[in-house]
């Protein structure tokens, strides 16, 4: 066969082919029983798409491609295989700056090679082409955003840069306004510039959006992230798509697209989950500055602490526990202990299940990812708006790590600056148990009137440990 | 009328994300961080451009971008299925505790085995 034949039937079926596995892939990703044949399948789309790739370009010197290959297989298969499931955020955000660098190099790359290496005569659209220059230009762009972006909700996530905490620079609006609008103008002067001149305003493209990304990300707090993470998922789906306008590639752009709108919906769902709106979260600095409500009532007054054997005792008699986990847990590595109190608490005849916020840990899914790893069955992990009628009827609620999802003044205090996020209602329980190590506030930076209610005892201690006293005492019941 | 490409690009760009949309709306809380660490493998797809990028026989500037897009692309795609997959497994094993109730007692202590056995 003629590679004019090949590039013009077999490889756009080939590509279509991936494209249609693509979709059959997310479509079962997204349902439990069906999930892991999903990814699968969408695999197997990507295996075809690398291969009609190959055959797009027919016989050339593979030794760059085959070596970038293996190296990228090696260190992905070696993340993919050491990665802790409490450790899933850091390495999706990682990746998510992958896909974005990698659009923003395939995009510089075309830019490099048609315009600075060919000694284009005219201007970067003339060589170009208008759409593809502006193209060349948003990869850039959204690639750099995003890798930088990434990196720096990785840092935040492993606790570094101020602990997470949101950083707040001065006049930071207008630093970002500022630096978008110059990010269009410089990528607008390159496209109309010179071929060899526009080099200078290509860097400079590239310098402001690796800077933008960075200055989006600090001024967002941790118990954000799981709406960063999301929007940073999105973004790089965007990039991909980008870089198929780049190449001229509906499978990039399809695979890009669909991307782009998972980690859209995944963003909009965690918004909704703490009753916020997308806009808010990106403005930033939440817990810190503007301190209105909070002030002046943060000490806590009354709060009764016990130990294991005293929680011990209650859930002796206790006919149903529901278990609250939040990022405490995923920090304790407590996982596998929680199972195991579950387990000789349901040995005893009690209803164990679990009350997962939307937004616990810190991406989403976070926690059912964690209780999976340790065989907690999905069934007994219950969402919030199925678990919240339970909590009347419940004895003892155990809180592991969580603050500010089941803060009652959410729902009771306009002013407050989580007002009228939901929460899970534990303090509806007969007893409440919150396991933590202090009594120092979640990200929103406000007290928890939990800890005060008559019905709550806190048991201070490391998550695992504490559970681990806990499973020593039921033991001995 | 005729379409450019870049016309039909967008075309195809917008009515994409719509099939999005529409095929992940309704995701279970459960499946949020496979689906996005999936997502993520996929969108590892600009190895396709890159693999264009990095053909040479005298490596230019170009030709080094690229390669590093390959780099960068091939480690999503490849831990993004590979960690999706290992996550995914562990949603789908079936737990000791339900062979339990299937065994009616009989089986205090489940191997590792017993659980893969199940499995299949």
């Amino acid at each position: 066969m003629s590679q004019e034949l090949i590039r013009s039937i077999v490889v756009p079926i080939i590509y279509l082919l991936s494209t249609i596995l693509f979709i059959f892939g997310i479509k079962q990703l997204a349902r439990v029983k069906t999930a892991r044949r999903g990814n699968a399948i969408a695999a197997v789309g990507m295996l075809l798409a690398i291969i009609g790739a190959l055959l797009e370009l027919g016989i050339v010197d593979y030794r760059w491609i085959v070596g970038g290959m293996l190296i990228g297989t090696v260190i992905g298969a070696l993340f993919a295989i050491r990665v802790q499931m409490t450790s899933m955020p850091e390495m999706v955000a990682l990746f998510n700056g992958f896909g974005g660098i990698a659009s923003a190099l395939v995009a510089t790359s075309v830019y490099w090679d048609l315009v600075v290496q060919r000694g284009a005569a005219g201007t970067v659209y003339e060589a170009l082409g208008t759409d593809e220059a502006i193209t060349v230009m948003l990869s850039i762009l959204i690639g750099g955003i995003t890798f930088t972006g990434s990196l720096v909700a990785l840092l935040k996530l492993q606790g570094k840069l101020r602990k997470g905490q949101p950083i707040l620079l001065p006049a930071r609006h207008y630093i970002t306004f500022g630096l978008l609008f110059a990010s269009f103008a410089l990528g607008g002067i390159a496209v109309a510039a010179a071929g060899g001149d526009s080099v200078v305003w290509v860097l400079a493209l590239s310098s402001v959006s690796l800077i933008l990304g960075v200055l989006l990300t600090i001024p967002i707090g941790g118990a954000d992230m799981p709406v960063v993470v999301s929007l940073l998922n999105s973004y790089s789906g965007l990039a991909a798509s980008m870089a198929g306008f780049v190449i001229g590639n509906p499978l990039l752009i399809i695979a890009g697209a669909m991307v782009g709108a998972a980690g859209l919906i995944l963003t909009q769902i965690m918004c909704v989950a703490m009753n916020r709106s997308l806009l808010n979260v990106l403005v930033g600095g939440f817990g810190v500055a503007d301190g209105g409500g909070g002030g002046g009532s943060d000490e806590y007054t009354s709060v009764t602490s016990c130990g294991p054997e005293e929680a011990a005792m209650l859930l002796e008699n206790a006919e149903s526990v529901i278990i609250i986990p939040g990022y405490g847990l995923a920090v304790a590595q407590a996982q596998h202990a929680v199972r195991e109190l579950a387990d000789l608490l349901k040995d005893r005849g009690t209803r164990v299940t679990y009350g997962i916020h939307p937004v616990a840990g810190r991406m989403p899914g976070h926690m059912n990812v964690l209780l999976a790893e340790a065989d907690v069955p999905y069934e007994e992990l219950l969402e919030m708006d199925v678990i919240n009628p339970e909590f009347k009827n419940t004895d003892v609620v155990i809180i592991l790590g969580a603050n500010d999802v089941v803060n009652p003044v959410a729902s009771k205090d306009p002013s407050s600056p989580i007002a009228g996020m939901p929460i899970l209602n534990a303090h509806e329980a007969r007893s409440v148990f919150v396991v933590k190590r202090s009594l120092s506030p979640g990200y929103a930076g406000i007290k928890n009137e939990l800890f005060e209610y008559d019905n709550t005892m806190m048991i201070f201690g490391d998550a695992k440990k504490v559970l681990q006293g806990l499973i020593g005492e039921v033991k001995d019941l | 009328m005729t379409l450019g490409p870049l016309l039909i690009g967008i075309y195809v760009f917008v009515l994409a994300g719509f099939v999005g949309f529409e095929m992940i709306t309704k995701v279970p809380p459960t499946l949020h961080t496979p689906l996005m660490s999936g997502a993520n493998a996929i969108s590892g797809i600009t190895v396709v451009g890159a693999v264009a990028a990095a053909t040479t026989d005298a490596p230019t500037v170009a030709n080094i971008l690229g390669a590093l897009a390959i780099v960068t692309a091939t480690i999503n795609v490849v831990g993004g299925f590979l960690v999706t997959d290992r996550m995914l497994r562990m949603f789908g094993r079936k737990k000791p505790r339900a062979l339990k109730a299937e065994g009616a007692g009989a089986a205090a202590g489940v191997s590792a085995e017993g659980r893969e056995v199940v499995s299949k």
